[in-house]
């Protein structure tokens, strides 16, 4: 295993530019080039992958197909399968999904006298709360402050996002690495306490905190055993996705059916406030990009909450990742996080050459590297026939020091050392890799939503981003919405007295489809992909 | 594909014939399974696909993530997708980062053997032994340390003689680290009490009261904290 001759003759290029290139900053892109460089190479301006919703509240609204055949989809449920007068459970607050913003959302309602249901599709803490490697941004150093914070998140999502939710964000910020340093969570630090901090793409302070390259993991792993410690007030159930929102007569969303995925029978939850934390879509590989997402980030939570009358903002922008993984073949398209070239790392072509500055926003710099690719022909060509370009990782060891690598990255460092890849002292090869769903349902800043009982937080939610993302500010989503998210419903849920439950909203989305002319054969939530007989993926 | 290509592996002692160049998780796919159980992130972080498997001609009983270790010839696999180790209920507030904490929830931790199974079966590659040694001698940083790259998949405590539930003990002790031992960052509890006393709302309404043409121009003059 490892890199086969052809590809270590390209590595020897790239070694023979890197004293060079340590010396060299590629300039960064100014507005009009990168304007034109997205607009030509980014897959969310290519026209044919997306059309227009014909039905719901976001009709006329473009949307990649993957997701538009979703939420233009018959129920999976059979209403007539459920018997609404048969409550399984009747609790405070549910929250569909077990992530890192379901998580932080039950830990805070909870604290605020709240029974909770945690109703999560696989197991608790199964979530790309779990993948995120790279960190958490959030200002707390003196030259820092959050409205620098707030600057480079409206410019790294085009000065489309929502600004009352971007406000949100950055002021909770510090806030919330306050409260997962209380929970026991382990950023990284120097000996006399100060948080270590490094630069993201679109960073212009180094803000982002870490925990090595298990982020993501160590703060889902910390709210996960806390939300273990109140098993008398927070009842988890695993293997249980909601496959459909309930609501009550009175126009109020009022819980869920779950369908127990290992005996398929449905239950039937009655909650007087309803948080879906569902995460991503990833799972739906929009225009066959392979993902780093999670086995179970297939949209549920927008389809469902799109059926109850719920808007959805920014549903045409998804991220792709700079750096998905393009060799070896088992590992194609997970994630190799932003770290590396936090760390000093550089992006070069076939020849050694840099092509982008490496720490241009994720929209940016993935657009350069398929303009390099497909456009300029200077990438990489693997066996099983997959472009790439070289993220130079072995300048991390020349710029920090040996064991850097090692010390920062010991995810990567196992993850290509189990192929034999030794980033250490080899590049990686990379290409664009679907990571992130940048909108989803709106939300304002206290997590309502158009649609009274109904609460979002995470991924699921839509708006903070604007058309991208930037690193590091995903886990903070996840754990500042999740939290407001858990506050909110801690006010609300005691003034709430649910009606008769009932799904009549499924016989007006069945008329909605009619009337729009729809006869769809799809039935959503997909609930999870389907890879049997298949090779790839 | 042509049957020559492919490779036969045994999946709970049935024989599925496979491409050799899958991981045993696609390989469960190729062979028609949809997985619910043993399947998570699918990319080493999760721990929820760990699999024990035996080769042909080899005694040894071996170990892996099926997201993460390509299939052999003759592989014969069984997923281990949940192991029964339950967490010791308790609350963090209430225990001290010592000794006293472990007696307390897991006394069973000064059962180890030592023997060294654990650090034989993980599939992180962590001296699991060792990171044990330092739980029975209460140095809570010791275990937080060696075990930070743990992912929970429970095979230490499915594999171990003395019935220990490393994995549990390894995150109580991380959070303990996290909570009580960790040096303390006097820079972020500063600036949380300045948000809080308000020092930071009139930048941010500036800010916010921007049109987009202004905003931009303030984005691309902003300075930019070198390397």
């Amino acid at each position: 295993m490892g890199y086969p001759q052809y590809m270590r003759d390209s590595i020897a290029k790239v070694e023979a530019t890197r004293p060079r290139r340590l010396q060299e900053t590629f300039p960064m892109l100014t507005a009009q080039e990168k304007q034109a460089l997205l607009e030509k190479f980014h897959p969310d301006y290519i026209r044919e992958a997306m059309r227009e919703l014909r039905v719901g509240p976001n009709k006329g609204t473009r949307t990649p197909h993957e997701l538009a055949d979703l939420l233009e989809a018959r129920p999976l449920l059979d209403p007539a399968a459920v018997n609404l007068d048969n409550v399984d459970y009747e609790t405070d607050v549910l929250i569909i999904g077990g992530g890192g913003a379901g998580s932080a959302a039950a830990i805070k309602a909870r604290e605020a006298g709240a029974k909770v249901i945690m109703a999560t599709k696989l197991r608790h803490g199964d979530a790309n709360t779990m993948m995120a490697q790279g960190g958490i941004q959030a200002a707390d150093k003196e030259n820092d402050s959050p409205a620098i914070h707030y600057l480079d998140v409206m410019g790294g999502g085009g000065f489309t996002n929502d600004p009352d939710l971007v406000e949100a964000l950055v002021k909770d910020a510090p806030l919330v690495i306050q409260w997962l340093e209380s929970l026991g969570c382990m950023f990284d630090k120097h000996p006399d306490g100060t948080l270590i901090t490094i630069h993201g793409g679109g960073t212009s302070r180094k803000r982002m905190h870490s925990a090595r390259d298990y982020s993501g993991a160590e703060i889902m792993r910390t709210l996960r055993d806390e939300v273990r410690s109140w098993p008398e007030d927070i009842q988890v159930i695993e293997f249980a996705p909601a496959v459909e929102l309930l609501m009550d007569e009175n126009g109020r969303v009022a819980g869920a059916v779950l369908m127990n995925l290992e005996t398929n029978e449905y239950l039937v939850v009655k909650a007087k406030c309803t948080i879906i934390a569902t995460g991503g879509s990833g799972r739906l590989h929009y225009q066959n990009y392979p993902t780093t997402n999670h086995y179970g980030a297939t949209g549920d939570g927008l389809v469902m909450a799109y059926r109850v009358g719920a808007r959805l903002a920014f549903i045409d922008t998804m991220q792709y990742h700079p750096t998905g993984a393009a060799f070896p073949e088992q590992i194609v398209g997970l994630l190799v996080t932003e770290k590396v070239r936090g760390l000093g790392a550089q992006v070069v072509n076939i020849d050694g050459e840099q092509f982008v500055f490496p720490r241009e926003t994720r929209d940016a710099e993935s657009a350069a590297i398929i303009r390099e690719c497909v456009e300029r022909g200077k990438g990489v060509t693997t066996p099983s026939g997959i472009q790439g370009v070289w993220l130079d990782s072995p300048m991390i060891e020349i710029i920090h020091g040996p064991g850097t690598v090692q010390r920062e990255l010991p995810a990567m460092v196992r993850q290509f050392g189990r192929f034999g890849v030794d980033i250490t002292k080899e590049p990686m090869l990379v290409y664009p890799t679907l990571h992130y769903q940048n909108g989803g349902i709106a939300i304002k800043p206290d997590c309502t939503t158009d649609i009274p009982g109904l609460y979002v937080a995470g991924e699921a939610s839509g708006g903070v981003h604007g058309r991208n993302r930037l690193m590091g500010n995903s886990l903070l989503d996840v754990c500042v919405f999740g939290r407001r998210a858990g506050i909110t419903v801690g006010q609300h849920f005691r003034e709430v007295k649910p009606g008769k439950l009932t799904l009549s909203h499924l016989d007006r989305w069945e008329k909605q489809l009619k009337e729009a002319g729809l006869d769809p054969k799809v039935r959503a939530p997909i609930l999870l992909p389907d890879y049997t007989r298949r090779k790839g993926v | 594909m042509a049957n020559e290509e492919l490779i036969p592996i045994y999946i709970m002692n049935k024989q599925y014939l496979v491409p050799p160049t899958l991981t045993i998780m696609k390989a469960l796919e190729y062979a028609g399974y949809k997985l619910i159980r043993g399947v998570g992130c699918r990319a080493g972080f999760c721990g929820a696909c760990a699999t024990v498997y035996r080769t042909a001609g080899d005694y040894r009983l071996k170990i892996g993530l099926a997201c993460a270790t390509m299939v052999e010839p003759e592989m014969y696999l069984a997923q281990i997708p949940f192991f029964p180790a339950p967490r010791a209920q308790y609350h963090l507030e209430e225990l001290k980062p010592d000794m006293s904490a472990l007696l307390k929830t897991y006394p069973e931790v000064l059962r180890c053997l030592s023997c060294g199974t654990c650090t034989k079966v993980c599939p992180q590659d962590i001296d699991v032994r060792d990171y044990m040694a330092d739980a029975m001698r209460g140095n809570i940083a010791g275990v937080a340390d060696k075990s930070f790259d743990c992912i929970m998949c429970g095979l230490c405590a499915a594999r171990c003689p003395a019935e220990e539930k490393q994995y549990q003990i390894a995150i109580l002790c991380r959070r303990l680290y996290g909570k009580y031992l960790a040096p303390r960052a006097e820079h972020l509890h500063k600036r949380v009490q300045e948000i809080m006393d308000g020092k930071h709302d009139a930048e941010l309404i500036r800010l916010k009261s921007m049109s987009k043409d202004e905003l931009k121009k303030a984005y691309y003059a902003r300075d930019i904290e070198p390397e």
